[in-house]
């Protein structure tokens, strides 16, 4: 499938058209809820961190540190993505998997357009934008684990801001985006495989995107774990 | 011109065209008449392309389908036009763009040059005032002209229709037989339509392929239905009481 989608390209003028689309839709379109879940996860690790910090000898910078580690390597990417396989991944079956149903696929084909082309490619490319929508969530988490801290009482805003400044890794960040790009990948396609290649009615089209979504979330896993191991490992 | 040499397919151990020969002549429209489940689709499909053949052979003005490039293939499908059952217009464009698109794919044509286009098919096919209206909000007639246009914008050489009465009032469905009919005989295309309708058989069949249980079991004009003997096209044709008495008086008629 995917020698398939980057061969004979759509015309250029049609493919702007349809990456700007899909730039509106699937990135513009989440950043509601990405921006409403990173905020909040970032408040919820900062106050269960702070909760499992008793010991007076701990200093209360590890509440900063703790909420910027977790934000950055684990909960902006991965838990982000796997937000996303839900919302996006499933929107991308449900569309292709309809457009499958209503024949509109094999409408594309007969008039010798290159459907996979057509329908997946500026996907990937829209999902190329990805990262930013990453670093929104970054940068909220931090700012919900503050505000959590600070007005919940565990942290002063010296000792948060201390705390996220202190043995930071640019590397770290690094990992999250190039994390990033194949969750991206992983997004774009493994949805529009399920939704390309369902057969049925409306009913499997419903069955696809339940299915897209379990597989989109064991593939960004697996994935996680692999790119952890051989990029931090 | 479409020539059919023996052509197979199976899915699996499904044998659902079992050797069908026939052709399609060029400025005439060509029925495929069956029950259900006697390989209508299937053929069709075969004929756009959508499904490769396990044996046999399809030639468009001489030009094997099967020896083809895949540029080669793509190129012919461009010439090709398709009607589906269920419209397959595409939900997210409006009526003009639904039109419009083959032109977008495949020409360098102004934007000038495309609006007059799509304006003066959609006015071929009766459509008027409905342009910037979305599939969804227009009826099944309405929807089937839209696709008669989509296919013919680009002036093709070949036009499939796949049941394209399928769900439409009587009075609706001959409007869209004789639409195909008009269009066919305008641009000098060879037609294929895949239908049940019986009304469209008596219409418009310049030439009508029977298909029973994967094999061609009969092959004539609208006017030797009236005299066949075959039964199995007899059977068929003659399912209801209404044809039944139209082809007595025929037959009475004759004599």
């Amino acid at each position: 499938m995917i020698r398939e989608v980057f061969k004979k390209p759509t015309k250029w003028k049609v493919m702007r058209g349809l990456i700007l689309k899909e730039i509106d839709e699937l990135i513009y379109g989440s950043m509601g809820i990405v921006i409403f879940v990173s905020f909040f996860i970032g408040g919820v690790v900062t106050i269960q961190t702070a909760l499992n910090l008793n010991s007076p000898l701990i200093p209360k910078n590890l509440i900063g540190f703790a909420a910027r580690q977790s934000v950055i390597l684990e909960f902006a990417p991965t838990f982000t993505s796997i937000i996303m396989a839900g919302k996006v991944g499933s929107f991308i079956t449900s569309s292709i998997g309809s457009m499958r149903v209503t024949e509109q696929i094999d409408a594309l084909e007969v008039m010798g357009i290159n459907s996979l082309n057509y329908l997946v490619f500026p996907k990937i490319i829209a999902l190329l934008m990805y990262p930013f929508v990453i670093a929104i969530a970054m940068y909220l988490g931090i700012f919900g684990g503050f505000l959590a801290g600070v007005f919940g009482g565990f942290s002063t805003a010296a000792d948060f801001i201390e705390g996220v400044r202190i043995d930071f890794v640019p590397f770290h960040v690094a990992y999250a985006f190039i994390k990033t790009m194949f969750f991206a990948f992983i997004i774009a396609t493994v949805p529009s495989f399920h939704g390309y290649y369902m057969k049925g009615g409306a009913l499997e089209v419903g069955k696809a995107s339940t299915t897209s979504f379990v597989w989109t979330a064991v593939v960004i896993i697996t994935t996680n774990y692999i790119l952890t191991q051989l990029l931090l490992g | 011109m479409i020539e059919v040499e023996n052509i197979h397919k199976s899915f699996g151990d499904n044998k659902v065209l079992k050797g069908i020969s026939t052709s399609f002549e060029k400025g005439k429209t060509s029925l495929i008449i069956g029950q259900s489940g006697s390989g209508k689709t299937v053929f069709l499909k075969c004929l756009l392309g959508l499904f490769n053949l396990d044996a046999g052979n399809i030639l468009y003005d001489q030009d094997n389908y099967a020896n083809l490039t895949l540029k080669k293939k793509r190129k012919l499908r461009e010439k090709m036009g398709m009607v589906f059952q269920g419209s397959a217009l595409f939900d997210s464009m409006d009526v003009a763009d639904n039109v419009r698109f083959p032109l977008d794919m495949f020409t360098k044509q102004t934007d000038e040059e495309k609006k007059e286009r799509v304006h003066s098919v959609l006015k071929r096919v009766n459509i008027v005032n409905a342009e910037s209206k979305f599939p969804s909000e227009i009826s099944g007639g309405m929807q089937k002209r839209v696709a008669i246009a989509r296919a013919i914008v680009m002036n093709p050489k070949y036009l499939f229709c796949d049941e394209p009465n399928s769900g439409l009032d009587p009075k609706t469905a001959i409007l869209i037989d004789n639409l195909i009919q008009e269009i066919t005989d305008e641009y000098q295309m060879t037609t294929v339509i895949n239908t049940h309708d019986m009304n469209s058989v008596m219409e418009i069949g310049e030439k009508i392929v029977f298909l029973k249980e994967g094999l061609k079991a009969w092959e004539g004009t609208k006017e030797d239905v009236f005299k066949t003997d075959n039964e199995a096209v007899t059977d068929f044709v003659y399912s209801s009481e209404l044809f039944k008495k139209v082809r007595k008086m025929y037959v009475e008629g004759k004599n």
